[in-house]
């Protein structure tokens, strides 16, 4: 990329490049083939989908329905079980966000620190990032299971409780899945990290020890200011994806015990195709993605502001 | 204090192979374990006796192998049709600049934040209005849709790569576009075609929520659903030929990873190391 960016402009006189003599009808017949599905199957439902949260559509074959106004909106201000899977949800995302960000830091750090056993540990950390979603919750649930789970019998084996219901539990099932969310995420993010670890001068390190910092002290005044660019980026998309993933909760528990792991994007489901309530589950769906961006945009203004000031001082 | 670092940092590194790789080892063990060991009360993680029968068992169940070349045949289809719609579009998005970049790469960035609930109801109704709704062709278009931002992305980093000067120089010799497509760019960015295309297949392998909202029949579910109507009976779960079938939907997908892991590493985290 940035072979085309440093080219210098073409002397004038000189054939014009190949670039500039794409007529913009080429480009358009290039580019069509990939925006008439963009359109019709991903920017045209989205379209709709904010229509229909304002009107009372219902699952059915031969839909009749309504302008419902903001009628889905007061409804959902008094549903109680909805802003309860907002708060499990917010406790999954940030809980598996955060969790995901230290223990790839953790990894990230000690494969920058020249250790053996590196390419196995690469291989490793991105073999939980290629499976299917369902592959791993069907082999987390033989992990957590309560009846000859290697977990318990571990637990057992070194004196602690042995006989947790992981999934089943109230108080254990929602930490459970975070861990399993963790698993998943944490390779991609250790990659990310990995990738900026290496790209800070060596000379930076060398120059703090020399001042007598120890590891502590060159982590927080070199590496995490180095790599607070990165950690902004990965932790908005984490943040994201994570509270957009579906299919590991769903396998894993289905949001039980009792609701407790019941995350929002589950809840829109079950409410849209068991209930068969269209527009309401699309008034869902919208309340989310406010949420979303408003955080989003909090987070990233305070990540903007703290670098204006670090650059002020 | 200096001299324990090492060993400290190498227990810590020993922590995390046993956090990545166990579950993956204790799936394999049980796909291989008898039932009577799988039921007993003692857990060993290695097999007493190592039973092949759970993948006979697993492959001999009827929706398994039907589900499996559903997946492959939707995997297939939506790979060929994303890197045949996305190669000349991404050529495109990297040789302009100006605004139709801007908005090319604007819109590869909210789709990473396409809020997928929002959308999975109106996309669901509209394939129902097509008559695509629990078919493997509405599936295939939507994983295709869903994959491209991403293959653009990867692609147009493969083009910008190709200097445009080997254009130029092609251009001067009396070639024409198509000619200097043909010979000059395809080739060159044959790598990263293949690369992509197997991003994509595993995207479109390892797929759940499209698949368990769009498909309704039993005999169009793709291997994740499968999988998971396995689980979902009452009554027993037969553990063994789950775990079985577990590994050989998670090997397509480890294969290619493991193929593609220093293109993944290298060429892909560098954008994302940019910003």
């Amino acid at each position: 990329m940035t072979a085309t960016l440093t080219r210098p402009a073409p002397a004038p006189g000189k054939k014009k490049p190949v670039l500039a003599r794409t007529r913009r009808r080429e480009a358009i017949a290039l580019v069509l083939p990939s925006l008439i599905p963009i359109l019709v199957l991903s920017v045209a439902p989205l379209v709709v989908g904010i229509f229909l949260a304002f009107t009372d559509a219902r699952l059915v074959r031969h839909p009749d329905y309504g302008f419902a106004g903001v009628d889905n909106f007061t409804r959902l201000a008094g549903n109680d079980l909805f802003w309860d899977s907002l708060r499990i949800g917010m406790i999954w995302t940030v809980g598996v966000t955060l969790l995901q960000l230290a223990a790839a830091m953790g990894l990230a750090l000690l494969l920058n620190s020249g250790l053996k056993l590196q390419g196995l540990t690469r291989v490793l950390a991105l073999i939980p990032w290629a499976m299917p979603p369902v592959v791993v919750a069907i082999m987390w649930q033989m992990i957590y299971s309560a009846n000859g789970g290697p977990l318990n019998a571990f637990l057992g084996g070194v004196g602690l409780p042995d006989d947790v219901n992981w999934l089943g539990d109230f108080s254990t099932a929602l930490p459970a899945v975070i861990v399993v969310g963790v698993w998943v995420g944490m390779p991609q993010t250790t990659v990310t990290l990995l990738a900026g670890l290496q790209q800070i001068p060596a000379e930076l390190h060398e120059a703090a020890s020399v001042d007598g910092a120890g590891a502590w002290r060159r982590f927080t005044a070199v590496t995490w200011p180095s790599l607070r660019p990165i950690v902004t980026s990965i932790t908005s998309l984490n943040f994201i994806w994570n509270f957009n993933s579906f299919s590991l909760v769903y396998v894993l528990t289905a949001g039980g015990p009792g609701g407790k792991t019941m995350v929002p994007v589950l809840f829109i489901y079950l409410e849209a195709f068991k209930n068969r309530e269209i527009g309401y589950a699309a008034a869902m769906g919208l309340v989310l993605v406010v949420v979303v961006v408003l955080i989003l945009a909090v987070y990233l203004r305070s990540q903007f502001r703290d670098d204006r000031a670090a650059k002020g001082r | 204090m200096r001299v324990l670092v090492r060993p400290a940092q190498y227990a810590a590194l020993a922590l995390y192979i046993l956090f990545l790789g166990f579950p993956l080892l204790w799936l394999v063990s049980a796909s291989v374990k008898s039932s009577g060991e799988l039921n007993s009360l003692t857990v060993s993680l290695l097999p007493g006796e190592w039973h092949w029968d759970n993948y006979t068992e697993a492959l001999n169940k009827q929706g398994l192998v039907r589900s499996a070349a559903n997946s492959l045949v939707v995997a297939l289809a939506s790979t060929a049709l994303s890197v045949v719609i996305a190669v000349p579009a991404a050529y495109v998005l990297a040789r302009l600049k100006g605004k139709v970049r801007a908005a090319g790469v604007g819109w590869i960035l909210v789709s990473q934040v396409f809020p997928v609930v929002l959308i999975i109801l109106p996309l669901f109704l509209i394939l129902r209005t097509l008559g695509l709704a629990d078919n493997l062709a509405g599936l295939t278009l939507v994983h295709t849709t869903y994959m491209l931002p991403f293959a653009l992305w990867m692609l147009q980093g493969y083009v910008a790569a190709i200097p445009v000067e080997l254009e130029e120089a092609g251009a001067m010799d009396g070639a024409s576009r198509l000619t200097v497509l043909r010979t000059i760019v395809f080739p060159l960015l044959a790598p990263g075609v293949v690369a992509t295309a197997m991003f994509s297949f595993v995207s479109s392998w390892n797929e759940f929520f499209f698949a368990l909202v769009l498909l309704q029949s039993p005999e169009n579910y793709t291997l994740p659903i499968t999988l998971t109507m396995f689980i979902g009976g009452e009554g027993k779960v037969a553990l063994g030929p789950l775990a079985a079938g577990a590994v050989l939907a998670a090997i397509p997908s480890i294969v290619f990873f493991g193929i593609l892991r220093k293109k993944l590493t290298g060429g892909l985290m560098a954008g994302a190391v940019k910003g």
